[in-house]
């Protein structure tokens, strides 16, 4: 029986200075990077293949399979662009793991650039993480000097440039086409598919996208084997994997665990929901997952899992709201951050999140009409798998599940405003100075 | 309620603000242009960067840093003014010393971002996206900066200020206002806006080494894991951690 | 819809199966399923689709649903049938056959319509516009929208032409795309994001491209105006007619609407073969030159020195005079705005009525050397027999000598260009550095000092797949028509003379040059001439005659006694001074114009002739392709056409031109067709060498007209105007920096005929030793400095 809570990304993160190349090699750091170069890179894919890797963004690609579409006789050069984007509300899982060990990201973008034959790796930051950049940039710049990137490495004959590349601030970013645009100095604007990025991607060449938990998940494959990483997890959720809790809960924090624990068992390790109160509603991995209920507690935090409760794994960003907290607020709030961040290329997700903006806010002031529920729920019918790309279902999956679970909250939208219903002062850790309690 | 007013009216969209024609871009500027250029396959890759180096240097997109970037890398200045317009870390009207982000999207929101901002904007006496009249402080609503562990979270200068309230807030902002050194949660000391700006433009500060490998939340489970001998299976060689000398 | 999108073109083997609403349609591979349902007569709904237009699919109005993928499964999501290729056995169920479908065409429908303003009583578009249309065939009656919209201030100027009404546009891109996938002129983008996301410019770049007026006609609301336009006339109070563009030798087919007999705007037609569904600015919003105060409209006779005016009768006795004392001691200069009909007149009206061989079209530089090109390879002509369009595209490689195709033949230029992003084109310029419009093909420059060119060409390689393309301006390079002749049968590469007018392939064909007569007939050949005598039942003379730069220099000197003059500005030719005196000192002068012109002041009779868009007629393009010129304005019964009046004239002499009416014409040239025998044998002249330059002070001069720039043909196209290039010298940065004179700087070039000075741009690429100036300066031909392209001026920095 595997523990609870499986630290290997985060293992390192107590040690003085666990950013720097030294201490990272000093915790078996590089050792990955050894084993990998001296087999062949078909050979990495196949362990990475046989480990079970899913992608760890949201999706939940098999990572070795992802791999093997990279078509080896294209005679373009080949790309991985590691997406370190992370923006996914409720999402803080990248950014410590880069900023306390940016050299496991490094070595895993050195390991996977050989497996897939790829001589120029690129490393996509969201542009608001000035810390994890400057980390990440010496780490780079130390890898180099080790001899683990540039020419020749490590007398192997193998060449890779490694390039660290901030981004200026758009979430949709974190969607690999339209990464890639933008890591081509264009709009962030989603793309085309097909044709797919493996096949043409950066600079229509093939490329690898992965998110930064997936890379540096692959030095410890490499160094432990497949069997080790598949023997933690669930059967068809392999590995572990960092969780995040965040909200209403005692002690918010990130625990690294085999895939398939629950949300009861991360909540009893983080002292629960915050002290006098309880669970009302929770995101399973960001708020582009539906919500659950208490109810759910109980479902192992894996793809099978949380698909088969009608939700998504994600990016196993675990929000926690008690009971004084307002649904309606909630949910408005994160469609507002839709709305912000939709990139405008098509119709429904531009034009349907400005308008479900001002239905929510109508449900939250109380001036919300009868027939409204229905209304906004054909509009989401209307939005959701219509659109370019899943931002906008991501809108539409926190409205549905909303009223899914919580539809009396919105009826009593036709005539209460939520902060009647919910005064907000109470969700908040702290009251307003000037004026107590926030109406 | 939910803090701020439905606009539908856009007056000043669509563009930069050509008005204000003022910039301090010279060649040694542009000259790292082409070195951000040189860093990759299709010279193209570089506009962001490229513009994060114009707002170091201008304090925002200026109309000549538009021109420059289309000039080094030979695509339209419309074509540049569609990127700088759509990312929202590029600002259109010169940014004060310090930027300064409050968090309000749903969870800091709920948890107290909306006191938060309010509380800022009294403090500071302007709006969002409003400068103070002494240059000091920018004021922006920003969505979700991935440390919601840590909420409500603001970020100065693009740095964490992790579980922030009012008071903590306000003593920050009188530190930075008399020059006081303010440090980040979980960064360096805070030295202002554009120079982080160039840091994004990928031109190291040396300031890497500044603050904690992780904050507490981040390390919660791994401390819980040590205190129950929690561990991966059949781990492998890993050595003791070792005290490393000052670098 | 574009011709490679027709199922025709592919063999049945290469077809798949589809099935749109469970009727079967054959497709080629890659066919896309919003194209397949089209085949079957399914309209489904659309914005951002264009076929010409790379798929973007950001609308989402075309969604269907796919119950069968063709390998059984379904796609569990509707999908957007613009981006969908269908697949062997696919099923595809449209709003025709699924409730799906057709809820998600009017779920979309409505979300585009929350944030449109209802302007349309107000709006140009309002009675054509696609929204509206589908709006009405595809949403629903009344809006569910109860929330507040968003507002711009409106409408921005994005140049002088084009205005943008942000509000109504519902960001399909197509106006964004065409500028960079079709013209290359990104100089509007989509900024901002979002809900703000709205079609942006750079203020000080605005949106000047020749082909810019494209974007009005694709944008599927009324987001997009023309300055011109802009609440002119409701669509539905327009008259329409089909015609071809007399702006150049591209020949596209053009859609002109008027109404109360004035034209009130032209659309670029649908012509797949020639120019697909565009068409260039000067095509568009270039047709007000008729409408100045300058136009006749009564004929006019010299009496006591003045012009006056004066009946037909009068003018015709009057004319009739002077030609009878001439005999046939006349040259005839017919220009290259002519209908093939009227070129056709006049060639016969010179042979069979004047009796002389003396006519010329070629209002320009010309030599003998391209008139022998001419009839070796180019007259005689038919479509079919020559490069296409089409070859354009699927050449694997296009060398252009003396051409600039985005300057002098717009949609050349756009062919050229789909060609190099879609079949791997490769594009060569024989130029003296790479124009702006050459590096949008990224063309290789095989650079060459102006006058070189022909022995330049003589090193080339080519190859079956090859095609050239020369200009009319090869005409002033020694050498160029005969390297090119012997280059294409050395290799076997085809070659294309593209003119710049549109009146030149025609006039060719009629016979409008001294050596030649219609359908490439050798005036030295007998047989040649008693074919035609046959045809006409009259003498046919056999003495060679003068070229138009002859004859000009025959009158001058006294030794010829009158002169026909059609359509030109004696600034077309090399040397303009010498054309007014040519035509000054003619004894007797005959004009057939449509406005005042240095030719009608020099008159001793002007017959008004009526504006192209009340003529029928034929342009043939440089493909050898006639192309319909329809009558638009039909205020009168009987427009006074060149045939009209030449008939006239050949009645009061006594003879039979053997038509009135240009049907009559066409009809006649149609039955004698193309020449079979022999023709005049292809040029053999030796390549032309540098000329003596005092570097730097002296240099050899590079010159060719831009599509917007001084011309008659403009005149009143004040908005068109406005986005034309500015007039600039160039120089190459080795030559400017010998002159000591920096970008921007005065720049002086002198030559005979006088001084222009420019701001200098400093090309990278030009060759040194050689300036450039525009051709046509506003306000001023090349002529008026009385030098060609290959000879030397004087350049100084500075002002005159």
């Amino acid at each position: 029986m595997t523990d609870l809570l499986t630290p290997v990304l985060s293992k390192n993160w107590t040690q003085e200075r666990s950013w720097k190349i030294a201490n990272y090699e000093r915790t078996g750091g590089y050792q990955g990077l050894k084993k990998a170069l001296k087999t062949s890179p078909s050979d990495v894919i196949s362990v990475v293949k046989d480990s079970g890797l899913r992608g760890r963004g949201g999706a939940g690609f098999p990572t070795g399979m992802k791999w093997s579409f990279v078509p080896q006789d294209n005679p373009n050069p080949k790309y991985l662009v590691v997406n370190a984007d992370e923006s996914e509300p409720g999402t803080c899982k990248d950014m410590p793991l880069l900023m306390a060990s940016p050299h496991t990201l490094v070595e895993g973008v050195i390991i996977s650039s050989y497996a897939i034959g790829c001589a120029y790796a690129f490393i996509y930051v969201r542009g608001e993480v000035a810390h994890v950049i400057r980390r990440l940039q010496q780490a780079v710049r130390e890898a180099y000097s080790a001899g683990y990137a540039g020419k020749n490495i490590l007398g192997s004959g193998y060449d890779l440039e490694i390039v660290v590349h901030a981004g200026a601030g758009a979430y949709i970013c974190g969607e690999e086409t339209a990464l890639l645009d933008s890591l081509e100095g264009r709009r962030g604007q989603p793309r085309l598919r097909p044709p797919f990025p493996a096949v043409a991607g950066l600079y229509a060449s093939p490329t690898v996208v992965n998110n930064v938990e997936t890379i540096s998940s692959v030095p410890s494959i490499i160094r432990e084997g497949a069997s080790w990483f598949s023997s933690m997890g669930s059967e068809k959720s392999k590995g572990y994997t960092l969780y995040s809790l965040s909200g209403h809960v005692a002690r918010p924090g990130q625990f690294e665990a085999p895939l398939g624990i629950t949300l009861r068992q991360l909540l009893e390790l983080s002292g629960g929901v915050r002290e006098g109160h309880e669970l009302k509603f929770w995101t399973p991995g960001g708020s582009s997952t539906p919500i659950l209920t208490p109810a759910d507690i109980d479902l192992p935090l894996d793809y099978e899992g949380m698909a088969g409760a009608g939700s998504m794994l994600g990016t196993k960003a675990l929000q926690i709201f008690d009971e004084t907290t307002s649904v309606v607020r909630t949910t408005l709030r994160w469609v507002e951050f839709y709305k912000h961040e939709s990139c405008g290329k098509c119709t429904p997700c531009r034009e349907g999140t400005w308008w479900l903006v001002q239905l929510l806010r109508d449900f939250e002031a109380g001036k919300a009409s009868e027939g409204d529920i229905e209304k906004m729920l054909d509009l989401c019918d209307n939005i959701g798998g219509k659109s370019f790309c899943a931002l906008a279902d991501g809108a539409v999956a926190c409205v549905t599940s909303a009223v899914k679970h919580f539809r009396s909250e919105f009826e009593q939208g036709y005539h209460t405003p939520a902060w009647e219903l919910f005064p907000y002062g109470r969700s908040a850790l702290f009251a307003k100075q000037s004026e107590g309690a926030h109406a | 309620m939910s803090g701020h007013e439905f606009q539908s009216f856009f007056p000043e969209s669509g563009s930069i603000d050509y008005a204000d024609t003022a910039s301090s871009i010279t060649d040694a500027t542009v000259e790292e242009m082409r070195q951000i250029a040189a860093r990759y396959p299709e010279p193209r890759s570089a506009l962001l960067p490229m513009l994060h180096l114009v707002q170091s240097v201008d304090g925002r997109i200026s109309p000549r840093g538009i021109e420059v970037c289309a000039d080094v890398l030979g695509i339209t200045t419309a074509q540049v003014a569609g990127v700088a317009t759509f990312y929202t870390m590029y600002v259109r009207k010169p940014g004060g010393k310090h930027h300064v982000g409050v968090c309000t999207t749903a969870l800091c929101a709920v948890m107290g971002g909306d006191i938060l901002l309010d509380e800022v904007s009294e403090k500071l006496g302007v709006g969002e996206g409003e400068t103070t009249p002494d240059g000091m402080f920018t004021l922006e609503r920003i969505e979700c900066n991935a440390a919601c562990d840590y909420a409500p979270v603001m970020m100065v200068d693009w740095e964490f200020m992790d579980n922030m309230d009012p008071v903590k807030a306000s003593a920050m902002i009188d530190d930075l206002a008399a020059g006081r050194p303010v440090q980040s949660t979980r960064g360096p000391v805070l030295t202002g806006w554009r120079n982080t700006e160039r840091l994004l433009a990928g031109f190291p500060d040396g300031r890497a080494d500044e603050g904690p490998s992780a904050g507490p939340a981040s390390l919660l489970g791994l401390q819980i894991a040590e205190e129950r001998g929690w561990q991966a299976p059949t781990p492998g060689e890993i050595a003791a951690p070792v005290k490393e000398e000052n670098q | 819809m574009s011709v490679e999108a027709k199922a025709g073109d592919v063999v049945a083997s290469d077809l798949i199966s589809v099935f749109i609403d469970d009727t079967e349609v054959k497709v080629p591979k890659g066919t896309l399923v919003i194209r397949a349902a089209e085949m079957i007569g399914v309209d489904i709904p659309r914005f951002c689709d264009h076929p010409l237009l790379d798929p973007v699919g950001a609308c989402r109005e075309c969604m269907v649903e796919v119950p069968d993928m063709g390998n059984g499964r379904g796609m569990p999501k509707p999908q957007a049938s613009c981006t969908l290729e269908c697949a062997p056995g696919m099923q595809v169920k449209t709003q025709v056959s699924s409730e799906k479908a057709d809820k998600a065409q009017r779920g979309i429908l409505e979300l585009l319509l929350i944030n449109h303003p209802l302007d349309c009583p107000i709006c140009d578009k309002g009675g054509e516009c696609p929204l509206q249309n589908q709006a009405m065939s595809h949403g629903r009656g009344t809006s569910r929208y109860e929330g507040v919209k968003r507002t711009f201030p409106k409408p921005v100027s994005v140049s002088a032409q084009i205005l943008l009404d942000r509000e109504r546009c519902v960001l399909c891109a197509r106006c964004t795309r065409f500028s960079e996938q079709i013209s290359g002129d990104p100089f509007i983008a989509l900024v901002e994001r979002g809900a703000l996301q709205q079609v942006g410019f750079y203020e000080d770049h605005p949106y000047d491209s020749y082909f810019s007026g494209n974007v009005i006609q694709i944008c599927p609301v009324g987001a997009l105006t023309s300055a011109d336009y802009r609440f002119q006339a409701r669509p539905f109070d327009l008259v329409s007619t089909t015609t071809t563009c007399e702006g150049c030798a591209s020949g596209c087919e053009l859609r002109t609407d008027h109404r109360h007999f004035q034209v009130k705007r032209r659309l670029a037609g649908n012509k797949p073969e020639v120019n697909e569904e565009w068409n260039c600015d000067l095509g568009r919003f270039g047709f007000y030159s008729g409408r100045q105060d300058d136009r006749i409209t009564a004929p006019l006779v010299r009496e006591n020195g003045e012009l006056r005016v004066a009946s037909w009768p009068e003018a015709i006795d009057a004319a009739v005079t002077g030609l009878k004392a001439a005999g046939s001691s006349v040259g005839v200069l017919t220009g290259g705005r002519l209908t093939l009909e009227n070129a056709y007149g006049y060639s016969k009206f010179a042979r069979t009525v004047l009796g002389t061989n003396n006519i010329d079209f070629r209002s320009r530089q010309a030599s003998d050397e391209e008139a022998q090109f001419l009839g070796s390879s180019v007259a005689g002509k038919r479509l079919g027999e020559g490069v296409t369009f089409a070859d354009l595209q699927s050449a694997s490689s296009v060398i252009c000598v003396a051409f600039e195709p985005e300057e002098e033949s717009a949609i050349v230029f756009l062919r050229l260009r789909k060609g190099v992003r879609k079949n791997k084109l490769t594009v060569h310029s024989v130029a003296p550095y790479l124009s702006n419009g050459f590096a949008k093909l990224n063309a290789n420059l095989i650079a060459a000092v102006p006058g070189t060119e022909a022995s330049v060409i003589s090193t080339l390689d080519a190859d079956a797949d090859t095609v050239i393309l020369v200009g009319e301006r090869a005409a002033g390079l020694p050498g160029a028509f005969s390297a090119l002749a012997d280059l294409t049968e050395r290799t076997g590469a085809r070659v294309a003379w593209i003119p710049r007018r549109a009146g030149d392939r025609g006039a060719l064909e009629a016979g409008c040059l001294p050596g030649l007569l219609p359908g490439g007939r050798p005036v030295a050949d007998a047989a040649a001439r008693v074919d035609l005598a046959a045809a006409w039942g009259a003498e046919v003379p056999s003495a060679p005659g003068l070229t138009g730069a002859q004859i000009l220099a025959a009158t001058a000197a006294g030794e010829l006694n009158a002169l026909v003059v059609a359509g030109f500005q004696p600034t077309d030719f090399a040397d303009a001074q010498t054309t007014r005196d040519g035509i000054e000192k003619a004894g007797f002068v005959i004009s057939l114009e449509s406005r005042q012109s240095e030719v009608t002041e020099r008159a001793d009779v002007v017959f008004p002739v009526d504006l192209i868009e009340e003529q029928a007629g034929t342009f043939w393009n440089w493909e050898h392709r006639p192309g319909r010129v329809n009558r638009v304005i039909k205020r009168v019964p009987s427009p006074m056409t060149d045939v009209r009046v030449l008939a006239m004239l050949a009645d009061a002499l006594g003879e039979d031109l053997g038509f009135r009416v240009p049907a009559g014409a066409r009809a006649e040239f149609d039955e004698l067709g193309a020449w079979e025998g022999a023709r005049v044998a292809a040029p053999a002249v030796a390549a032309g060498g540098l000329p003596d330059v005092a570097f730097p002070t002296s240099l050899v001069l590079a010159s060719w007209r831009l599509l917007l720039g001084g011309s008659a043909s403009t005149d009143g196209a004040t908005a068109l105007l406005e986005t034309a290039k500015p007039d600039v010298a160039r120089l190459s940065p080795a030559t400017a920096a010998a002159l000591g004179v920096g970008a921007g700087e005065p720049l002086t070039v002198t030559a005979r005929g006088g001084a222009t000075t420019l701001p200098l741009v400093i090309e990278d690429s030009m060759v040194d030793g050689v300036v450039w100036i525009p051709g046509n300066r506003h306000g001023a031909g090349l002529g008026e400095l009385d030098v060609v392209a290959g000879e030397t001026v004087e350049v100084n920095g500075g002002a005159a």
